[in-house]
């Protein structure tokens, strides 16, 4: 059994409640969503809050909804209601496919999307779909709220734009009609962090590639995503050599660690592989929409 | 001799005798009502937690423990100047070396145990360790067995006298190398490989632990601790703290998963009992996932410079390995004193041919006391391993199809008693029936031709195959013993007056099933219902002595000992029946579970009546005892052979070096299988095991001796989604020399499975030129092998 250091529990009963209770105890406490990262990390004493703020209980910020042209996913939402969302399918199937691959079953009937972002892991599978469809943040706190880009939403790994006395409340993503989208991923196991994944989206219209995002995780690359390849690709026909093109471009963006999961070489080619790959299929839906 | 029959049925429905039935120890742990030692909490218990070197090769300056035992709720620390004073910094190892309680000098691996802290609840222990502050002075760091032998490597055991290099121990040999190196210098063909069998860890789902109540009145000690062989670690524990070994009972409750991981004795479980005898309070030490994962028994290290010698018709001449053996810090093994490389030297497999010769080099390391076993059978693991990855190196050198290969140099079941040319006498065996029977459930020639169209399309599928001999039940006790202590297993049984029994076993389940399957093998000796014969184990005030369950030895030993003791029953209830039916024993005819008159058969007695009768005012012969009770120890006459034929497929992405297991045709035979549903969870288990070690399970250091697999986000274990439906085949061969013909299965799976899963992965890109890769084959280590620049995988990524 891992014994975590002490540490006191509140449980927050609404945003306001939640954004003055963290801002009253200020830098030693922490929020606590589905707790699959934080509560590991506090039993091995990785992270040691002296007050955990659960928002397990605020109903408000769970839910998926169309609000005009974007897509809403409350912070709270569950990876399990993300995967099995059909609102988010319909429009980005990359969600499913990225959920699918994200942990197992236990994990994500708990595990939120928010906490996930919030985590902010490099190998974070919703950080790279996040910054491939281009969505934002909306931030609380007692000043108000505040929306940031997901592509300005990082301050380098396990670190985010995300102040003490803030939450993060949703997270909107751009409807695009007739986008398709894709994700890839390498894992050792089932269940294990990303080797190296890729999660694109595109829009092909009058032969073109009108619009892209391509998201990687688990290579180091800015933010999660690679807009040297997007630029590459925007405007162009979606053929096997532009694809190629983009695809090695994104890997160049990567700046992967040599670790248990892989060396430098394997994981850049990575990153190019499956941009290609999910570049592929992602072209094909847009294609077939 | 018995092969699986028919039998009757029980009222509960269970076969009296052999046959398929539910495990009787489930009801308990499908309730999760199981009762494992971190389920034991004694009246004034304490807790203890162990501070670790965060360092592998340090030397000590200083400890202090004032900050900590002013924590409230703390009750003592101990560190190693403690025990000097009680002479306990140090305790022998299972294989005659030595290793640190609490270090005095240095630490000599990360995660080594360096104070205890003894407190009221597990919650202050561990948050004392945080407040001692230990003062290092960090030392050069031997991480690479490879280089513990180079001029100028610091000195890992320099508390051993006169130690001026790393050497465990120089040569251990076995075969002959003047007729090996005759046999290769006559050959066509001679194929060289360098094969690694990284370190991976037995991770049972239950950590170790102990909870140790020194009664400070009578001078027992009881010691709940979770240990595979609660005999030997009494009397272990006797001999070296000098306690009376009548007044120490051990008792091994519920276990959850061994895998070798609960041979060995760890410094823990003897801080348990010192800070028992310190508090005169109970102590539990309970360790965590990492401390398990990194300082508890490690397996393999094994890195093998393997050749083949054959003529180019594929006739093998013979096989030479050459292994450097990384035992860590302290030589921890667990294995028959004769044996220092356990019975790696069965390597030459399941062929014939009349060369073969190996030799061994141990090395100290600053890496966790590694080498115990782990469901290696004594490094059969690394054996076949190393047999069966040349043997696919030596086809694809000829050219020729794996499966031809080993057809063709088999051995043939008229060699059977047959004499290893290095020493090994394999019991029984029809190896080419085995094969052919895994070749055709699998659709071998059909796989081949898939493979062939596949490949014309740039798809990449492998074919892997594995023929292993197990060596199980150790062991004779003139060849075999542990500590002096010798391999004989002891038996009681107790048949009460109303015809229900039990039976005492020295053996200790970890998951085995043991409750069910002794119970069965009584019943098929005596025809008492299972349901009807508990199964006692674990606890040495109540069981007799033994050298426990390790080595797959359980069925071979103490299942011949179940057995004979309940031949010994029914020859006394052959005495009881003829007393009560009035006429000479040598009247009576045996029927499962009824004596009856030669020739009439309606005058007999069950095995009921007899029991009662026994127990009552019947008159017995001069001589004959009441009362229906018998004890044996059984000296196994030799080892038993269990072997199979394994044929995995695998699907290879060589975009990513992805693999995916597709099928696993597994043919056991390990002779009579007493109960059929148990040995198929045990192969189960032990190919999921395989997969793991062949694909993804490792414990790796870097350069300053950091263990990378700490933790099980590091250290993977396969899931449901790595493991193909098994497909199980079986053919029995009875060993000739075991009551019942059983052989032993725990470990067949795991001793056979990995090759299996390599080969299938190298058959599978061998047209990028590959031959040879380490496990474990990850992703990355795939694609790197097909740039042809493979991981070396017991050091970090690079």
């Amino acid at each position: 059994m891992q014994t975590p250091a002490p540490v006191e529990y509140a449980k927050a009963t609404s945003i306001a409640d939640a954004i003055s209770r963290l801002e009253a105890l200020g830098e030693d406490s922490r929020p606590v969503a589905g707790g699959y990262s934080l509560i590991p990390m506090m039993k091995l004493r990785l992270a040691r809050p002296e007050t955990v703020v659960d928002l397990n209980g605020i109903a408000e910020l769970r839910g998926i909804r169309v609000e005009g042209n974007e897509l809403v996913v409350g912070a709270m939402t569950t990876h399990a209601d993300v995967l099995s969302s059909a609102i988010l399918f319909e429009h980005y199937p990359i969600f499913r496919e990225a959920e699918h691959v994200i942990a197992d079953p236990i994990v994500r009937m708990r595990g939120t999307i928010g906490g996930s972002m919030c985590q902010a892991d490099p190998a974070s599978d919703l950080s790279a779909v996040g910054s491939a469809l281009r969505g934002t943040a909306v931030i609380a706190g007692s000043a108000g709220t505040r929306t940031v880009p997901l592509r300005e939403f990082h301050d380098g790994p396990y670190e985010t734009v995300i102040q003490t006395g803030e939450i993060l409340t949703e997270l909107r993503y751009p409807i695009r009609p007739g986008a398709g989208s894709a994700y890839e991923k390498v894992e050792r196991r089932a269940g294990d962090w990303g080797v190296c994944t890729s999660g694109v989206f595109v829009v092909v219209s009058g032969g073109v590639i009108t619009e892209c995002g391509i998201g990687m995780a688990a290579v180091n690359a800015d933010h999660y995503c690679a807009p040297e390849a997007e630029a590459l690709l925007t405007g162009k026909a979606p053929t096997e050599e532009n694809l190629k093109a983009a695809a090695d471009a994104a890997a160049n963006e990567a700046n992967p660690n040599a670790d248990q999961r892989g060396p430098v070489d394997y994981k850049r080619h990575l990153a190019s592989e499956l941009t290609l790959r999910a570049l592929r299929r992602a072209v094909a839906a847009s294609q077939g929409a | 001799m018995t092969a699986v029959e028919e039998v009757p049925t029980s009222a509960a429905g269970n076969p009296i005798g052999f046959g398929r039935m539910v495990r009787k120890e489930d009801v308990r742990f499908v309730r999760g009502e199981g009762n494992y030692v971190d389920d034991v909490n004694l009246p004034g218990m304490l807790h203890g937690a162990i501070l670790r070197s965060p360092f592998a090769h340090a030397k000590i300056n200083s400890i202090d423990t004032s900050a900590a035992l002013e924590l409230p709720g703390v009750v003592a620390v101990v560190t190693g100047k403690d025990l000097e004073g009680l002479g306990l910094a140090w305790m022998p190892t299972l294989s005659y070396d030595t290793q640190a309680v609490l270090a005095t000098d240095k630490v000599r691996f990360q995660g080594q145990e360096v104070a205890f802290v003894i407190a009221e609840s597990r919650y202050i222990a561990r948050d004392a360790l945080e407040l001692i502050d230990v003062d290092y002075d960090p030392l050069p760091v031997v991480a690479d067995a490879k280089k513990a032998l180079d001029p100028g490597a610091p000195i890992i055991r320099d508390d051993k006298e006169g130690k001026t290099d790393n050497i465990v121990y120089e040569k251990w040999e076995a075969g002959d190398e003047a007729v090996t190196d005759a046999a290769f210098a006559g050959a066509d063909v001679v194929v060289t490989q360098e094969i690694l069998y990284p370190r991976v860890h037995p991770s049972p789902m239950e950590t170790c632990g102990s909870v140790a109540h020194m009664d400070p009145v009578t001078g027992k000690l009881i010691l709940w601790t979770t240990t595979q062989a609660p005999h030997a670690h009494r009397t272990v524990y006797a001999l070296v703290a000098g306690l009376p070994e009548h007044k120490i009972q051990v008792i091994s409750p519920d276990v959850g998963g061994g895998f070798g991981n609960k041979v060995p004795i760890y410094p823990g479980y003897v801080l348990s009992i010192v800070g028992s005898i310190v508090a005169k309070r109970p102590v539990k030490w309970m360790e965590d996932r990492s401390e398990n994962l990194m300082s508890t028994g490690f397996a393999r290290d094994y890195h093998m410079t393997t050749s083949i010698a054959s003529t180019k018709e594929g006739k093998i001449l013979g096989v030479k390995v050459d292994v450097l053996a990384d035992h860590g810090a302290f030589n921890g093994v667990a294995q028959p004193t004769n044996y220092p490389a356990g019975f790696f030297s069965i390597f030459s497999g399941s062929y014939d041919y009349p060369a073969a010769y190996c030799k061994v080099k141990a090395v100290y390391t600053n890496k966790a006391p590694g080498g115990v076993a782990y469901a290696c059978s004594f490094r059969i693991t690394e054996a076949v391993y190393a047999i069966e990855r040349i043997v696919d190196c030596l086809a694809q050198e000829l050219k020729m199809d794996p499966a031809e290969l080993r057809l063709k140099n088999l051995l043939r079941p008229e060699q059977f008693p047959y004499k290893s040319p290095t020493g090994w006498e394999y019991d029984s065996g029809e190896y080419e029936k085995t094969m052919k029977v895994a070749m055709e459930m699998v659709g071998y020639d059909e796989l081949r031709k898939e493979q062939a169209e596949k490949r014309a399309k740039g798809e990449y599928m492998g074919i892997g195959i594995s023929f292993f001999t197990e060596g199980v039940g150790a062991g004779p006790r003139k060849h075999m013993d542990i500590l002096g202590l010798g391999m004989a297993d002891g038996c009681d049984l107790r048949v009460h007056p109303t015809g229900k029994a039990q039976v005492r076993l020295s053996v200790q389940t970890q998951g085995q099933g043991h409750e069910t399957t002794f119970a069965q093998i009584v019943s098929h000796e005596l025809g008492i219902p299972p349901e009807d014969i508990e199964v006692i184990h674990g606890d040495t005030d109540n069981t007799p002595f033994g050298l426990g369950t390790y080595g797959s030895r359980s069925t071979p030993v103490s299942g011949a000992a179940a057995a004979l003791v309940a031949r010994k029953v029914r020859d006394r209830a052959r005495i009881v029946a003829a007393a009560a039916l009035e006429c000479a024993p040598d009247d009576l005819e045996w029927e499962l579970g009824r004596w009856f008159v030669k020739g009439d058969p309606e005058r007999g007695k069950t095995i009921q009546e007899i029991a009662m009768a026994a127990h009552g005012s019947l008159e017995l012969p001069e001589g004959v005892e009441g009362h229906l009770d018998a004890q044996v120890v059984y000296n196994p006459p030799d080892l038993t052979y269990p072997y199979g034929c394994y044929i995995c497929v695998v699907d290879v992405d060589p975009g990513t070096g992805q693999v995916k297991v597709r099928r696993f045709v597994a043919v056991d035979d390990c002779g009579t299988r007493i109960n059929p549903m148990i040995v198929e969870g045990q192969v189960h288990g032990g190919l999921a095991d395989g997969v793991g070690m062949a694909l993804m399970e490792l414990i790796a250091f870097d350069e300053d001796g950091n263990n990378l697999g700490g933790s099980f986000m590091d250290y993977l274990l396969p899931t449901s989604m790595e493991c193909p439906d098994w497909e199980l085949g079986e053919t029995v061969t009875p060993s000739p020399h075991h009551p019942i013909g059983a052989k032993g299965v725990g470990e067949s799976a795991t001793v056979g499975s990995p090759a299996a899963v390599v080969n299938a992965v190298i058959d599978a890109i061998a047209p990028f030129g590959v031959r040879h890769a380490d496990m474990p084959l990850t992703p990355a280590n795939v694609w790197r092998a097909i740039q042809g620049n493979p991981i070396r995988t017991d050091m970090a990524v690079e």
